[in-house]
């Protein structure tokens, strides 16, 4: 418990407007966006300055307080939740400075609060290009990117958000500065403590700085979208772009649900009677997109696209992206609760994955849409269902678990880009072995004696 | 006091519309509160959270979700980008009123709401009065503004520089309008607003020229009450009955083909507030209000879509104004006109529209946020401010008066030669400025 004291102190520390002790502010940091139930911090922090985190790290461990970091709170596996037991919550979005933007050696050093798109941004106003871009980049952290590991539309080219961690600047349970990575390409110093951090979702350190790598942007791109009446046949045309030495920048997948529903929404003219759409785009040089683009509608129709459409204008690319940027809340829309999932695949089974999908939402009579990253074989099933209809929603979490058999059946991981949190921390055992988790433990505490450090999350404890 | 479970039960009217929020937090980035704060019971998602435990009873402190409550500005853009669709101000509003409904409303605001904008009559005479009285309290601080600020330290007007009261009301100056249908074959009734009827005159003035020019009929009633979202904003639930049903009253049945009013709030609410806080209301008043709301239209929108240009005549660029605009929330966001406006700008002589950065970003008025929350407000404004001088334009232009207030405030502050216009003023200049320079319409070519 938070003795009166360690209040004071706290507020010394970071200011009175910045320790939060009122039920009411409390109980709104007691959620994220899965579908769990909340549970209220006693405390909740918002240090406005880097060396007011790390006497807060030291201060929480010296008095058993287990801390919880949170960004924005959009986690979709409950990594943000508080501990039940004396759980504080400590906001970055008061350390939300772009320290540096380096356009002679491309990188960029952030605090972890820092939005982004708003970081996105700024980099491309400096003529370069930080790709990763996870579907909450609006209002997401850099902090909380890499804690999880988020991924976005440009996977598949260009990677996810541990492709660009040079380097994690972070404070250890005693509130002492841990330095890792460095500014260079290369860099074999020592352990690869920064990419230790990266998606350990809180459990291992609390960052304070984060390098990341920056590229130049691709000079040119093209859009464009292909109807099949069969999701084998997109998917067989995914595998072929690929084998065919094409790497699209983004190549996404919407089910014959999950059309209807946008269509429903938008009325932009999509073809409700197809099975599967594919949204592509190539980018790079603009004579070898030019080229790509041509191979990637050939290859299309050779596939059995039934039709093909080239964006020819800044519009018509606009309205390709728009159907997918409406895939979420369309479908949100149909029913009060969301629970969008992340099992991924070897994109070769991506048509046995979806089949696999359908069946479950069927045996379980459920709303199932499907969309997301099929160049990497990343789906998200959308179970749309009402978390107070306690008897469907044991159905959802039935079919939930179904749905992770699948996908480890068929060669695939729990969560490409979502995390472990709470939510699938159970099923780990599932996917590693259990000298995996013990392995894992044994880490955690060696490193976290006290287990103040997110405890519970991705492997228990 | 009544018993704080009773509370919970009328809260959970509104779960329904709650449960659709599945807490993604994308609110984060629309909100211009959460900008300034950064704190969760800002932003829409923490704000639903703190009423569902309300109504759930795991929060049993209704004045602390009252506070967190109040802090907002009612803009709107939340909703306006809620990938599920959230109704918040619907949730918002219906919460303040259930909630000031239990704990009863604060004497201050009783004294306001029910002793004086529930009955225009004494409103209308103490502001009558207020004019003769401010010259003493208030010194002219900017020519081109136009505005004063308070001549020794006031707990009320603070460091504001506010446009003063005008000397007559709109309402004063014309009496009882009603003019029949002229060569547009149309007739409108006016619904001035408060703000228009006693600060901006100017505004209602102009709107008539236009409304004569295009051959439009007027029916304005003297006696005209104020919309009721100060009143409903501050939960006062039974002033805000009172004054619909009193607006019905005075506008339901009357022979005009529109409701026009010169303020996107009072457009805002009457189209979209009006409806949906009716639903507990009698069946024939019901459809009184949705047959209204289905009537009332923005000016601007009016005319743009009435009486649309054939051309637009070419100008000197260098001689021609710069003039930057600013989307009001409830215009924008509430009910989706941006265009239009925007239209009449660069439709009138003289007119050049220069776009600012995030037009559509809140200018932080918020009607009585603006009051109770002065510093926040000025901050969120700052933005604006900066997005407004960046585009050197020479005048800022949007559609409704609490905007322009807002505005003159910001500007007259920062000390900026830039005026403070409604649309619809810069389309009235272009018609003075003489048939020459003023394309011909549709109807009359």
């Amino acid at each position: 418990m938070a003795s009166p004291s360690l209040i004071k102190e706290f507020q010394s520390l970071l200011g009175t407007e910045n320790v939060m002790t009122e039920e009411a502010d409390r109980q709104v940091y007691a959620y994220d966006s899965a579908v769990l139930e909340p549970v209220v911090p006693e405390l909740v922090l918002r240090p406005p300055t880097s060396e007011s985190l790390g006497k807060i790290v030291r201060l929480c461990n010296e008095n058993g307080l287990p801390m919880t970091v949170r960004g924005s709170g959009t986690n979709l596996s409950g990594g943000t939740i508080p501990s039940k037991e004396h759980g504080v919550v400590v906001v970055t979005n008061g350390l939300n400075q772009i320290l540096e933007i380096n356009t002679e050696d491309l990188f960029a050093r952030v605090q972890p609060g820092v939005i982004t798109a708003f970081f996105a941004r700024t980099v491309a106003d400096n003529g370069l290009f930080y790709p990763p871009d996870p579907g909450s980049q609006t209002v997401s952290t850099l902090g909380g990117n890499v804690a999880e590991n988020a991924g976005g539309l440009r996977g598949l080219k260009y990677g996810v958000t541990k492709d660009y961690v040079m380097g994690v600047d972070f404070f250890d349970v005693e509130g002492r500065l841990i330095k890792t990575g460095g500014r260079t390409v290369k860099c074999v110093t020592g352990l690869n403590l920064a990419a230790l951090m990266v998606g350990s979702e809180g459990t291992l350190g609390v960052f304070n700085e984060i390098t990341l790598k920056l590229i130049p942007p691709p000079q040119a791109s093209q859009a464009m979208m292909a109807v099949f009446d069969s999701v084998e046949k997109a998917s067989e045309t995914v595998s072929a772009i690929i084998a065919h030495k094409i790497v699209p920048c983004t190549l996404e997948f919407l089910d014959q649900f999950t059309i209807q529903t946008v269509e429903e929404f938008r009325h932009a003219g999509l073809p409700t009677t197809a099975k599967a759409l594919l949204l592509i785009e190539v980018d790079g040089h603009p004579v070898q997109v030019e080229e790509d683009a041509a191979k990637v509608r050939d290859l299309c129709t050779k596939q059995g696209a039934t039709q093909t459409q080239v964006a020819g204008s800044a519009a018509e690319k606009e309205a390709i992206w728009q159907a997918r940027r409406d895939a979420l809340p369309a479908l949100a829309r149909l029913k009060p609760t969301t629970v969008l999932e992340d099992a991924t695949v070897p994109r070769s089974k991506i048509p046995a994955m979806i089949r696999a999908i359908n069946d479950i939402g069927a045996k379980y009579d459920l709303t199932i849409g499907t969309f997301g990253h099929a160049g990497d074989g990343n789906l998200h099933p959308t179970i749309l269902t009402d978390r107070r209809d306690k008897a469907e929603f044991e159905r959802v979490e039935k079919a939930i678990e179904e749905i992770f058999n699948a996908a480890l059946d068929l060669d695939g991981t729990l969560s490409g880009e979502h995390g472990i949190g709470l939510t699938k921390r159970q099923f780990m055992i599932k996917e590693v072995t259990a000298a995996t988790l013990t392995y894992s433990r044994k880490l955690k505490q060696a490193l976290d004696p006290n287990a103040i450090l997110n405890p519970g999350k991705i492997i228990g404890g | 006091m009544a018993d704080i479970h009773e509370l919970a039960n009328s809260l959970q009217k509104l779960d329904n519309q709650m449960v659709t929020c599945m807490k993604c937090g994308m609110c984060q980035a629309a909100c211009p509160l959460y900008a300034q704060t950064g704190r969760e019971t800002d932003v829409a998602r923490g704000k639903i959270a703190l009423v569902e435990n309300l109504a759930a009873e795991t929060l049993k402190d209704p004045q602390a979700v009252k506070e967190r409550l109040d802090r907002c500005l009612l803009c709107g853009s939340c909703a306006a980008s809620c990938p599920s669709g959230v109704k918040v101000l619907d949730i918002f509003l219906q919460a303040r009123a259930i909630i000031t409904g239990y704990l009863g409303l604060s004497p201050t605001k009783k004294a306001i709401f029910r002793g004086m904008l529930a009955n225009p009559k004494i409103f209308n005479a103490i502001l009558n009065l207020a004019p003769k009285f401010q010259k003493i309290f208030a010194q002219p601080v900017n020519e081109t503004l136009g505005t004063s600020c308070a001549r020794f330290m006031s707990p009320l007007l603070g460091g504001r520089h506010f446009v003063p009261l005008a000397k007559t009301p709109w309402h004063k100056t014309m009496g009882h309008v009603d003019t029949p249908k002229g060569k547009s074959g149309l007739k409108i009734g006016f619904y001035t607003g408060c703000l228009v009827d006693k600060v901006f005159p100017r505004v209602a003035a102009d709107t008539f020229k236009v409304l004569e020019y295009h051959g439009v009929g007027i029916f304005m009633p003297a006696r005209q009450v104020c919309c009721g979202i100060p009143a409903l904003s501050s939960g006062d639930r039974k002033t805000f009955d009172r004054l619909v049903r009193d607006n019905l009253e005075i506008f339901s049945d009357k022979d005009v083909d529109y409701l026009l009013t010169p303020c996107a709030t009072c457009t805002a609410t009457i189209k979209k507030i009006w409806p949906f806080m009716a639903e507990d209301y009698p069946e024939r008043e019901q459809e009184k209000i949705h047959d209204l709301a289905a009537k009332t239209l923005d000016v601007c929108e009016f005319v743009a879509q009435t009486f649309p240009f054939d051309a637009v005549p070419e100008e000197d660029a260098s001689n021609t104004r710069k003039i930057t605009y600013h989307d009001p929330c409830h215009l924008k966001k509430s009910l989706n006109i941006s265009q239009k406006p925007r239209s009449l700008i660069t439709q009138s002589p003289g007119c050049t529209l220069v776009e600012m950065a995030d037009p559509d970003r809140c200018c932080g008025m918020g009607g009585s946020f603006n009051l109770h929350h002065y510093d926040l407000s000025q901050k969120i404004g700052d933005q604006k401010l900066r997005s407004i001088i960046q585009t050197k334009a020479d005048a800022v232009a949007t559609c409704c008066p609490a905007c322009m207030m807002q505005l003159t405030d910001l500007l007259s502050k920062a000390n900026m030669p830039i005026q403070v216009k409604h649309v619809i003023e810069l389309y009235a200049q272009g018609l003075q400025a003489g048939a020459t320079a003023w394309p011909k319409h549709k109807e009359q070519s």
